[in-house]
């Protein structure tokens, strides 16, 4: 059963189509990539599809619900959440009390969602900085607080902004077994990314935006071969085995 | 825990005794200090903890003070009761303002202008209503009743402000420490992320400005009792707006001990600019007053509070 359903989602902004009719259908229990060219519009229909903007067109369905009108904080009670693709910490906050506005979500008392901050830290590898105000942290700490907060909020259904941009090979490895790890929890998973590798391992299926529309949509093996989403994006080298980790414009 | 109730304890029954002991000025400074800590802790909500600075804050006042005082002239109602009419006035108030900037998105100075406006808009009715007095404004008659919020001496005043004060104080305690209050502060330090945490940042906000302008109300009503007189041009201006939320932002606003603090800090400097120039020449006080203030933004600009508790830290932790 399809868990979010997008048909027809258009976007403007003055003379910019940001996304034009863009459907797309994403299974209960399913990773899904979605990749393109920078200014691809992938980002805006992260937007619309959270809430933070309203679609010119079309329509955004979650669990069988249309979400037109519903803000942000609507849409995370019924178990969609969002990262941001600029890391946005509350600055002055510790790290603990950053995942503890998260849990706030699924309890009212601070001292459960106390509780489950310290448990989320534990998973995403935090529980050491938890005390660290969140202006101190380098930048993967950064990206794992802003997963960390987004898991607190008790998701069926993760958005994932860029998390492994300016990451080194190592802390995407152990990103890609987080993300692995929360998947496997049962958290439905539809992730914005450059960092080929990580689509192409963490991903059942992958959609290409390019210019506001979709090019293209299938398995990894697949994608790799779509001679317009190599023209559009990957690149020449790409399917030749070279060491393309991040296309150009990544 | 002794460690932690002790000094609070301690200051407790300095404060219960201390009017007893000391000269009717330093009464009314203490009132004045606990009066204006009260109400910064009343600004302190809003504006230190949810990061929405208001700077109209008077228009609450304002409407507290006159509604208790034309109740009590017009239908000889308690103040102790028409404050509570004053209270919800403020929160209607506070519920026009907050939908028209935070439901349009007006954030950061439009915000402030915005509270500017609706305070200014108060003061220009309160001008002109004949049942407020007009220019000249409400003289209240002095009937020493504690029924009709009228006290014989400062003594009864100190005690009511002080109480007002703890009571604002241990309301903004319990909110920090509630959900709402981690809500409130994640809104100050990035409203898009916790709107997508979650958080109906609206209605946060909203609920702080009721409880903000409520407050602020409540407050007003003793300032109608202690002084006697209500005039638009003092209780609703520009100015009294900056005295209300001058003292949280020196003290260290979103902090408990901020406006307490702050309060203190600028009693104790307005009371030495007055005694050491006022004499000489005139306005020479108002100036030093506020040389004092520029010096204190300057070197704590974090506010009193933050600096001093970091420089605790330290030194607990050098001694470690």
């Amino acid at each position: 059963m399809s868990l979010l359903e997008v048909q027809g989602v258009s976007k403007q902004f003055g003379g910019l189509r940001a996304v034009h009719r863009v459907s797309f259908g994403l299974n209960q229990g399913e990773i899904l990539g979605l990749i393109g060219p920078n200014g691809a519009g992938k980002t805006t229909l992260f937007h619309v599809v959270s809430g933070f903007l309203a679609p010119d067109e079309g329509r955004v369905t979650y669990a069988g619900e249309d979400l037109a009108g519903l803000r942000p904080h609507d849409v995370c009670a019924r178990g969609m959440v969002r990262t941001f693709q600029v890391a946005r910490p509350f600055l002055r906050l510790s790290v603990l009390e950053n995942v503890v506005v998260g849990a706030l979500e699924r309890v009212s008392h601070r001292r459960q969602a106390v509780a489950i901050a310290e448990e989320v830290l534990a998973l995403t590898g935090l529980a050491d900085k938890a005390s660290a105000p969140g202006h101190g942290l380098t930048l993967p700490d950064r990206k794992r607080l802003e997963l960390a907060r987004a898991l607190a909020t008790g998701p069926k259904l993760l958005l994932l902004d860029e998390v492994m941009a300016g990451l080194t090979p190592t802390e995407t490895a152990r990103l890609i077994e987080l993300i692995r790890t929360v998947h496997a929890r049962g958290v439905t998973v539809l992730l914005i990314e450059h960092v080929m590798k990580a689509v192409m391992s963490l991903s059942q299926r992958i959609l290409v935006l390019s210019y506001g529309e979709l090019i293209a949509a299938g398995r990894p093996e697949e994608i790799v071969r779509n001679p317009q989403v190599i023209e559009a994006y990957l690149g020449e080298d790409f399917g030749n085995g070279a060491e393309a980790e991040e296309p150009p414009g990544a | 825990m002794m460690r932690r109730i002790g000094p609070g304890l301690l200051v407790g029954a300095i404060l219960v005794v201390l009017p007893f002991w000391i000269p009717s000025n330093w009464q009314n400074l203490l009132i004045s200090t606990f009066y204006y800590a009260y109400l910064g802790q009343a600004w302190n909500l809003l504006g230190g903890y949810a990061g929405q600075l208001s700077l109209g804050h008077a228009a609450f006042f304002g409407v507290g003070s006159y509604t208790a005082a034309v109740l009590a002239i017009h239908l000889g109602l308690s103040p102790w009761i028409g404050m509570f009419a004053g209270a919800v006035l403020a929160v209607l108030l506070s519920q026009g303002i907050g939908y028209l900037g935070f439901r349009f998105g007006l954030r950061g100075f439009y915000f402030i202008l915005l509270t500017v406006a609706a305070a200014e808009i108060c003061r220009l009715v309160a001008l002109h209503l004949p049942i407020l007095g007009g220019y000249t404004g409400l003289f209240i008659q002095f009937r020493p009743d504690p029924w009709r919020f009228q006290f014989k001496g400062k003594i009864p005043y100190y005690f009511v402000s002080l109480g007002f004060l703890a009571a604002a104080s241990a309301i903004v305690w319990l909110v920090s420490r509630s959900k709402m209050g981690a809500y409130l502060v994640a809104i100050r330090e990035d409203e898009d992320a916790s709107e997508g945490l979650g958080v109906d940042t609206l209605r946060y906000k909203m609920l702080a400005y009721a409880l903000s302008a409520a407050l602020t109300a409540l407050g007003g009503t003793f300032y109608a009792y202690y002084q006697f007189y209500l005039q638009p041009n003092t209780v609703l201006s520009l100015n009294h707006s900056v005295d209300i939320m001058i003292r949280p932002i020196v003290g260290g606003s979103g902090t408990i001990l901020g406006p307490i603090l702050g309060s203190f800090l600028l009693e104790l400097m307005g009371e030495f600019s007055r005694t050491m120039f006022a004499a000489s020449t005139a306005g020479l006080s108002v100036a030093m007053y506020g040389v004092l203030l520029v010096v204190v933004v300057l070197f704590l600009p974090r506010g009193v509070y933050p600096t001093l508790a970091g420089w605790m830290r330290r030194k607990s932790g050098a001694a470690r």
